[in-house]
């Protein structure tokens, strides 16, 4: 793997095909989320701010307690985890939107940290201390940023300026 | 020439080599909606989005301007005011300050927002001179609903100088029980329309003179049943009228409160003394009288203790579970009543029981009401309509996770559902049905017992998404009958069922046997 003049990685074969694998997951991942609440005419974001727990805990209840805030909060979700999650799929502007699904899910992981002594209302799905799902998808994002694979597999390939491997 | 045709096409293909993932995508999404599309239409038949509850109707108030007094301005009677438009600048002020500091606190925006129901305070009785000031107060406050109003209030020492005031159109009456017969029989005699406070009266007798007192005179008769407004009850109504919960043979009602406030050991107002208060006229309808002294304070503040002033859990919480549950199955008067009970938590001194149970039978109906009450755990149980099909669950733990919704769940064993059951499309697990209204909105209702209150429909309610106080909408009701010349919801008919059936309940417990009730001799056997 190395880096060519126009800043595009090239990799061997399993570096890319777990790079790519990794992608498809997560977008699939967010793609599902992003659709059910939008399919979903009594989804709001309401449930989960209210939870918030450590330091955007008011700036939850502030959004919840306004309908236009909490409006924003819940067509940004929707509409931001279908599209983050078809780009990543497609392989669209796939590093920026591996960039803004970080950006999602480390708020999520802010706004309902598995800290110790925080305790939450709504049940877990599993056992979390500190490091928890949102925060390991943050990372794995953070790595498809870091090692983009839409200018060799996805529709990136085709706004791709130079000669990819 | 081919060989940049093949590179162009491997171009192509790894350019696209992600996009079937995209439609294997939108294929499963498809085969989920549409199986979610088939367990919604098989479930029950699109009775969700189509009979929502009734509009409010706006306009009726601006047609003739009521003039209303109060009798009895306490904790009930300053909400029942509040509910026409007039609250004490104590209250606008501490409401304001909430919302200040609790954004989700809503109660000032609901007072707010709610109708301008065209009416004056004029009158104010109370037999503790800090609430007649207070209702005063509230009749002159210029922060309310609506225009500044337009008249102040007087002060009656005594009900009868009230109903005398020519210029009283109506009158609130949410005095202690055993005053309720005497002020609405004089009330609709003056010729006044009344909104009583439930329990209708304090004995069986005085309710079925009451009943014949206000058919005798045809005054617009309500009683402070607000949860005949409650948008969940009309809801949970139709969907029994649909037979969707089978044939229904039990009905499990409950109430759970834990605390001094929910036993009613209410505080005794440090100004409460023998000259602010009118004790002799406060006790003169009470099998018992008591001397003016520490005994007198404290049935003063806690009357719903003693049978002398109230019926304890019977008149107080199981009359809203029964006008709620007759309200949704046209219930009516029970054949059989029967229950016990005892003083097991709260031994202060009070005589009504603090852990009561009553069962009532319909054998017309094959239906038995079960009514549970403890005042020592805050267990939420909620009530349930169990059906052969499907029980609903309303408020309680699995209220359909929020105020005042309720859940529809199908009976493994039911008939109506077998073959969806078998087939998979209906899973006992979750719910078939689930009412959560303003579950988009969010509420801030913080203390235990406003929560009881919350989950029973009884403090908020919703309309077109908006959420009103059911309790303004019970007096508006009253209003616009009167206006109107109509039936309001909670009428004296109906209100005969809760009163008779809550004093066959209070009876058993008394006198230790099961109460017989006679429809042809209208008595107690």
């Amino acid at each position: 793997m190395k880096n060519n003049p126009s800043g595009n990685y090239k990799y061997v074969g399993s570096q890319l095909n777990g790079l790519v694998l990794l992608r498809v997951l997560i977008g699939w991942h967010f793609l599902y989320e992003g659709v059910s609440k939008l399919i979903n005419p009594y989804w709001s974001s309401a449930a989960y701010l209210l939870d918030s727990k450590w330091i955007f805990s008011s700036l939850a209840k502030t959004i919840v307690s306004n309908p236009t805030l909490l409006g924003i909060s819940d067509f940004v979700n929707m509409w931001g985890l279908t599209l983050v999650g078809a780009t990543l799929i497609l392989g669209l502007f796939s590093r920026y939107s591996a960039l803004v699904g970080m950006g999602f899910v480390l708020l999520y992981y802010l706004f309902a940290p598995p800290f110790l002594g925080l305790e939450y209302s709504r049940p877990g799905e599993g056992s979390y201390i500190i490091v928890n799902k949102n925060l390991i998808e943050a990372c794995a994002l953070w790595v498809l940023y870091a090692f983009p694979t839409g200018h060799v597999i996805g529709l990136d390939r085709f706004f791709a300026k130079s000669e990819p491997n | 020439m081919s060989e940049n045709n093949n590179m162009e096409r491997r171009e192509l293909l790894k350019g696209l080599a992600t996009v079937p993932v995209f439609g294997l995508f939108l294929v499963n999404l498809w085969q989920k909606m549409r199986r979610d599309a088939i367990k919604k239409s098989n479930i029950l038949s699109n009775l969700v989005q189509e009979n929502s509850a009734p509009a409010v109707i706006k306009g009726l108030s601006d047609s003739r301007h009521l003039n209303i007094g109060i009798i009895g301005y306490g904790g009930r009677g300053s909400h029942l005011i509040r509910g026409a438009g007039f609250a004490t600048k104590g209250w606008t002020d501490t409401a304001a300050n909430n919302a200040k500091n609790n954004k989700l606190d809503k109660q000032f925006e609901t007072y707010m927002t709610q109708e301008d129901l065209n009416c004056s305070l004029i009158g104010v009785c109370d037999l503790f001179d800090v609430r007649a000031n207070q209702g005063l107060d509230a009749s002159k406050n210029k922060i309310r609903p609506g225009e500044k109003p337009r008249s102040t209030a007087t002060r009656y020492l005594h009900y009868t100088e009230l109903l005398a005031n020519d210029e009283i159109d109506a009158v609130i009456v949410a005095t202690p029980d055993h005053w309720h017969a005497r002020i609405a029989t004089d009330a609709a005699k003056a010729g006044k329309h009344v909104y009583c406070e439930k329990g209708l009266t304090r004995t069986f007798d005085e309710a079925i003179a009451l009943h014949d007192i206000v058919k005798e005179t045809g005054i617009t008769f309500q009683l402070g049943h607000q949860n005949r407004q409650v948008e969940a009850n009309e809801k949970a109504k139709q969907i029994i009228r649909q037979g969707l919960l089978g044939k229904v043979n039990l009905v499990e009602l409950a109430t759970n409160r834990n605390s001094p406030w929910g036993a009613w050991v209410w505080n005794i107002h440090p100004k409460g003394n023998v000259k602010t208060i009118d004790w002799d006229t406060f006790q003169e309808p009470s099998p018992n009288k008591f001397p003016f002294g520490e005994e007198a304070l404290k049935r003063f503040f806690r009357w719903r203790c003693w049978f002398d002033y109230g019926t304890g859990l019977s008149g107080d919480l199981l009359s809203h579970d029964f006008d709620a549950i007759n309200q949704i199955m046209d219930l009516g008067i029970p054949k059989y009543a029967s229950s016990t009970g005892g003083i097991y938590f709260y031994k202060d001194g009070r005589d009504v029981p603090d852990v009561w149970n009553a069962t009532f039978e319909y054998p017309d109906k094959d239906l038995t009401v079960l009514y549970s009450a403890t005042l020592s755990s805050n267990e939420p149980r909620g009530n349930r309509i169990m059906g052969h099909d499907a029980t609903m669950q309303m408020g309680g733990q699995s209220g359909g996770g929020s105020i005042h919704g309720f859940i529809v769940t199908a009976d493994s064993e039911s008939t109506q559902y077998k073959e969806r059951l078998e087939k998979g499309i209906i899973n006992t697990k979750y719910p078939i049905y689930t009412y959560s209204p303003g579950s988009k909105q969010i509420d801030g209702v913080t203390s235990a017992t406003s929560r009881y209150f919350a989950n029973k429909g009884l403090l908020y309610t919703y309309r077109e998404g908006k959420r009103v106080d059911p309790t303004h909408l019970h007096i508006k009701d009253w209003l616009d009958s009167i206006r109107g010349g109509s039936q309001p919801k909670c009428n004296i008919d109906v209100a005969l069922h809760e009163a008779v059936a809550c004093h066959m309940a209070t009876e058993s417990y008394l006198q230790g046997r099961r109460i017989e009730w006679d429809p042809k001799k209208r008595a107690l056997v």
